[in-house]
C-alpha cells in the first residue's frame, strides 16, 4: 500500500475517521449531555435558557456525524456495510431518536401550555440520553468484537448486541456526555441556574468516574484483546492515568469557577476515551468473535489506494474549512445566553 | 412481504420525504440571493423584509433536510450492505466529497446567514447567502454524480469475483463525468429552482389575496416569476437532453417511458395512456412516430423496444414508469404555460388583479414537488432490476443478515416519525407565514431580553 509520511494510507484513513468521530463526540456530546440533565432543571425559564444555550450550535454539531458517515463509507466500505447492517435495529433507533430530538427542540417553546412543554422536555431529555446510550452500546460492541463470519456477515442476534459490557459502555458514554453537557451549560448561564448546574456537573463527574473505573476493570477481565496493546507497551497505561487526573482536575476547575477550562478538560476526556479504544483496536477495526481470521482490519477492508488518496486529499482541503466554521460559530455565540425573538 | 420489497419501500419512502427539502433549499437560496442582492443595490426596506422573512423559512427547510439526510447516509449500510461493499470505493468517495466540500461550505456560511444579520456587514452577509446557495448546489452535484454512476457506470473496474466482486475507481474524472452526470445535474438543479421559486410565488400570491404585504409581495412575485419562467422553459431542454442520453445508455428504461414493446420499430409518443404489460399494449392518445422524431428528428429510425431485452433484464413495472414519466412531462408543460401566461399579464400590468390566477399560484407550490418526485421514480424504477445498471441487481444488493421483520419494524417507525415531522413542518411553516414580514428591530429585541432574563 502507498504511504504518506511513512504511514500507509489505510492507517491515515483510520486516523482521520477516528478524529472526525472524536470531533463529533466532543461537539454533539455536549448538546446531548445538556439534554440528559435537562429534566433536573426545575423552572421553566431555566429550561428555556438551557435549550437556547445549544440552540445555534446543535445542528452544526451533527454535521460531523454526516462527515464521519461519509468518510467511513468511502474509506472502509466493508466496515460501513457490516457494522451498520449488524446493528440494524440500534442504528435505526439512533436515527429515529435524532429526528425525534430535533422535533422536541423545535416544538417545545412554540406553545405556552404547561403539559405541552413538559411533554417535549421529556422527549428531548429521553431522546438525547438514548442517542448517547445507543452510540455507547455500539462502541462497546466494537471494542468487544461481534460475530462476523468468513463472508463479513454478522451472525448474531439483537440480544447479543445488548450484552452487559456494551450496556456498561453505553452508561459510561451517557455519564460522560452529562458531565460534558452540564459543564457547557454552567459556562453559558449565570446566577442560581449556574449554581444548580455546578451541582449537577459534580454528580455527573462522580458517576462517570465510577463507570470509567468499572469499564476499565471489565475490559481487563472480559475483553483482554482490547488491552493487549497496553500490556505490550506499558507506557500506554499513562493514558488512563491521565484520564483520571483530568477528571480530578475538572472537578477542581469547576469548584474554582474556571468553567471554560473545565469544558476543555471534558472535551479532552472524550477524545482520550476514543484514543484508548482506537489503540485497543488497531490494526483491527471490527473484530470477529468467531475467528480472528474473519476480523475486518485496516488492510483487508480499506478502499482501493486510489480511492483513499482521493478521499484523503478531500479531507486535507476540507478539514480546515470545517474547523474554521466551528470556531467561527462558537466565537459568534460566545458568552452567556440571552433570550430574544430568534430564540426557541 | 419479502425483504427486498420492504427495503425498497423504506428507501423510496425515506428518500422521497427527504427530497421535499433539499430542492426547496436550493431554489429558495436562489430567491434569497435575488432579494438580498436587490436590497444591497436599492436599500429598499421591502427587500430587507423579504430577505429576513425567507431566511426564517429557509432555516426551517434546511434543518429538516439535514435531519432526514442523515438517515439516507446510514441507510445504505443498514439495508444495502452488499451494495455498499460493491460500490463503496466509488459511491463512498462521491458521498465523502459531498460531506467534506459542499456540506462544509453550506454549513460554514449557514451560521452567518441565519444568525449573522446584526453581527456582520451587509456585504459579508450577502456573500454568505451566495455561498450557502452555491454549497447546496454543489451538494446536488455530488449526490447526482453518485446516482448517475449507478445509471451509467464509468471510470471503474470490477475486482474479485462472485460475492467478493466490487467496483474500484480507475479514473476519478471519468467517474464524475459519467455519460449521464451533466444532463441529470442540470435537470435536478432546474427542478430545484422550480421547487423553491414556486414556494415563493405561492406564499406571495396568498399574501396578495389576503391583502397583506401587498407592495412587498408584488415586488417579490415579479422578480421570482422571471426566474421561474426561465427555469420552466430550460427544463424542456435539459429534459430532452436527458431523454436522449437514456436512449443511448439505458434503452430499456426509455422503452418503458412510452410502453414501447416491439424489439426494433419506429416508436410513438403518448400524451397520456395506460399500459397493459400482459398484452403489451398501450391505450391512450398518441402522436404516431413521436418518440422516434423526438430522438432522431425523422420518422423512420427504429427504437429498441422492451422485447429486445430478456424479461429479467428490463423493468417489471412498465405502467408505473410510463405514468410517472407522463405526469412529470404534463406538469412541466403546465408550469411553462402558467409562467408564460403570468409573465404576459405582468407585462400588461394586469397580473395582480386576476384573483383566480393568484389562487392558482397559491396551490402551484405542489406542482414542482410532484414533478420532482415522479421524475425520480421514473429514473429509479426505470433502472430496475438493476441497482447499478448492468452490473449489480437490486436483489443482490441487500444486507445479508437483516430480516424482513426488522425492516417492517423500521418502516413503521420511519412512517410514524416522518408523519410527526411533516405535521411539525406544516405547522411551523404556516405559523411563519401567518406571522408575516414584520420583525422586531434589534432595539426592541434587547428590551424584551431584559424583561425575560431573570
Amino acid at each position: 500500500m502507498e504511504t504518506f509520511l511513512n504511514i500507509d494510507l489505510g492507517t491515515w484513513m483510520f486516523l482521520v475517521i477516528g478524529a472526525v468521530f472524536s470531533g463529533y463526540a466532543i461537539l454533539d456530546g455536549f448538546d446531548l449531555g445538556a439534554g440528559t440533565v435537562h429534566l433536573f432543571l426545575r423552572e421553566e425559564q431555566s429550561r428555556r435558557i438551557a435549550l437556547n444555550a445549544i440552540g445555534p450550535v446543535w445542528d452544526g454539531n451533527e454535521v460531523w456525524l454526516v462527515i464521519g458517515g461519509g468518510t467511513l463509507f468511502a474509506g472502509f466500505p466493508k466496515v460501513y456495510a457490516t457494522l451498520l447492517s449488524a446493528f440494524y435495529t440500534p442504528f435505526i433507533l439512533f436515527l429515529v431518536l435524532l429526528i425525534l430530538r430535533a422535533i422536541a427542540i423545535e416544538f417545545r417553546s412554540k406553545e405556552p401550555m404547561r403539559w405541552w412543554r413538559k411533554l417535549w422536555d421529556t422527549v428531548y431529555a429521553i431522546s438525547s440520553t438514548l442517542v448517547g446510550f445507543t452510540l455507547g452500546v455500539v462502541l462497546g460492541n466494537v471494542v468487544r468484537g461481534i460475530a462476523i463470519d468468513e463472508n463479513m456477515i454478522f451472525k448474531g442476534g439483537l440480544l447479543d448486541i445488548f450484552n452487559p459490557y456494551a450496556l456498561l459502555t453505553g452508561l459510561t458514554v451517557v455519564t460522560l456526555f452529562a458531565l460534558h453537557g452540564s459543564v457547557y451549560l454552567v459556562m453559558k448561564t449565570k446566577g442560581s441556574l449556574s449554581e444548580r448546574l455546578v451541582h449537577i456537573s459534580k454528580i455527573a463527574g462522580m458517576l462517570f468516574t465510577i463507570c470509567y473505573l468499572a469499564l476499565s476493570v471489565a475490559t481487563l477481565v472480559f475483553v483482554p484483546h482490547a488491552a493487549h496493546e497496553f500490556f505490550d507497551n506499558p507506557l500506554l497505561f499513562l493514558i488512563p492515568v491521565i484520564t483520571l487526573l483530568l477528571l480530578l482536575n475538572e472537578r477542581l476547575l469547576i469548584v474554582r469557577g474556571k468553567y471554560w477550562l473545565a469544558f476543555l478538560t471534558s472535551a479532552l476526556l472524550t477524545s482520550l476515551l476514543l484514543i484508548t479504544i482506537a489503540i485497543g483496536l488497531y490494526p483491527n477495526i471490527l473484530m470477529s468473535t468467531i475467528s480472528s481470521a474473519n476480523s475486518l482490519t485496516i488492510a483487508n477492508s480499506a478502499a482501493s489506494t486510489k480511492s483513499l488518496g482521493i478521499i484523503l486529499t478531500f479531507v486535507l482541503i476540507g478539514a480546515p474549512l470545517v474547523l474554521i466554521y466551528t470556531l467561527f460559530l462558537f466565537k459568534t455565540f460566545r458568552g452567556k445566553v440571552e433570550i430574544d425573538e430568534m430564540s426557541y | 412481504m419479502d425483504i427486498e420489497i420492504l427495503s425498497r419501500i423504506q428507501f423510496a419512502f425515506t428518500i422521497s420525504f427527504h427530497y421535499i427539502y433539499p430542492p426547496l433549499s436550493i431554489g429558495l437560496g436562489l430567491a434569497l440571493v435575488v432579494f438580498e442582492g436587490m436590497y444591497l443595490r436599492t436599500r429598499d426596506k421591502h427587500y430587507e423584509q423579504l430577505t429576513k422573512f425567507w431566511i426564517k423559512i429557509f432555516a426551517l427547510i434546511f434543518g429538516i433536510g439535514v435531519a432526514t439526510g442523515i438517515v439516507m447516509e446510514f441507510e445504505f449500510g443498514t439495508n444495502w450492505a452488499a451494495y455498499s461493499r460493491y460500490v463503496g470505493d466509488i459511491f463512498g468517495s462521491a458521498l465523502a466529497a459531498e460531506g467534506v466540500f459542499a456540506f462544509a461550505l453550506e454549513s460554514t456560511f449557514l451560521g452567518v446567514l441565519l444568525f449573522g444579520w446584526n453581527k456582520v456587514s451587509p456585504k459579508v452577509h450577502f456573500f454568505s447567502t451566495v455561498m450557502v446557495t452555491l454549497g447546496s448546489m454543489f451538494s446536488a452535484i455530488w449526490i447526482v454524480v453518485a446516482n448517475s454512476w449507478q445509471q451509467t457506470p464509468a471510470g471503474y473496474k470490477i475486482v474479485g469475483q462472485g460475492l467478493e466482486a466490487r467496483a474500484e475507481i480507475t479514473d476519478f474524472w471519468a467517474m464524475v463525468f459519467n455519460p449521464s452526470s451533466v444532463d441529470r445535474i442540470m435537470h435536478v438543479w432546474i427542478g430545484a429552482f422550480l421547487s423553491g421559486t414556486f414556494l415563493v410565488l405561492s406564499v406571495h400570491a396568498y399574501y396578495i389575496l389576503k391583502n397583506r404585504y401587498v407592495e412587498q409581495s408584488k415586488k417579490a412575485f415579479g422578480l421570482v416569476l422571471i426566474i421561474a419562467t426561465v427555469a420552466a422553459l430550460s427544463q424542456l431542454f435539459t429534459g430532452h437532453s436527458s431523454a436522449n442520453g437514456v436512449a443511448v445508455n439505458q434503452p430499456a428504461k426509455l422503452a418503458s417511458f412510452e410502453g414501447h414493446y416491439d424489439s426494433l420499430a419506429v416508436a410513438d409518443m403518448y400524451l397520456f395512456g395506460w399500459v397493459n404489460d400482459q398484452k403489451q399494449q398501450v391505450t391512450g392518445v398518441k402522436i404516431p412516430k413521436g418518440l422516434t422524431f423526438l430522438l432522431y428528428q425523422d420518422f423512420t429510425t427504429p427504437v429498441k423496444g422492451l422485447n429486445a431485452f430478456n424479461k429479467n433484464d428490463r423493468p417489471g413495472q412498465v405502467n408505473f414508469v410510463f405514468q410517472t414519466y407522463h405526469i412529470m412531462i404534463m406538469i412541466g408543460m403546465a408550469l411553462i404555460g402558467l409562467t408564460l401566461f403570468a409573465l404576459f399579464l405582468w407585462w400588461k400590468n394586469k397580473l395582480f388583479d386576476k384573483r383566480w390566477l393568484m389562487a392558482v399560484f397559491g396551490f402551484s407550490v405542489l406542482l414542482p414537488q410532484i414533478a420532482n418526485q415522479v421524475g425520480w421514480y421514473t429514473a429509479e424504477v426505470g433502472r430496475q432490476p438493476w441497482v447499478v445498471y448492468g452490473l449489480l441487481r437490486t436483489s443482490d444488493a441487500l444486507s445479508e443478515n437483516v430480516k424482513a421483520g426488522q425492516v417492517l419494524f423500521s418502516l413503521i417507525l420511519f412512517t410514524f416519525i416522518y408523519l410527526v415531522l411533516f405535521i411539525l413542518f406544516i405547522y411551523l411553516l404556516n405559523k411563519k407565514i401567518q406571522h408575516g414580514l414584520d420583525f422586531a428591530t434589534p432595539e426592541t429585541a434587547v428590551t424584551q431580553t431584559n424583561l425575560t432574563t431573570p
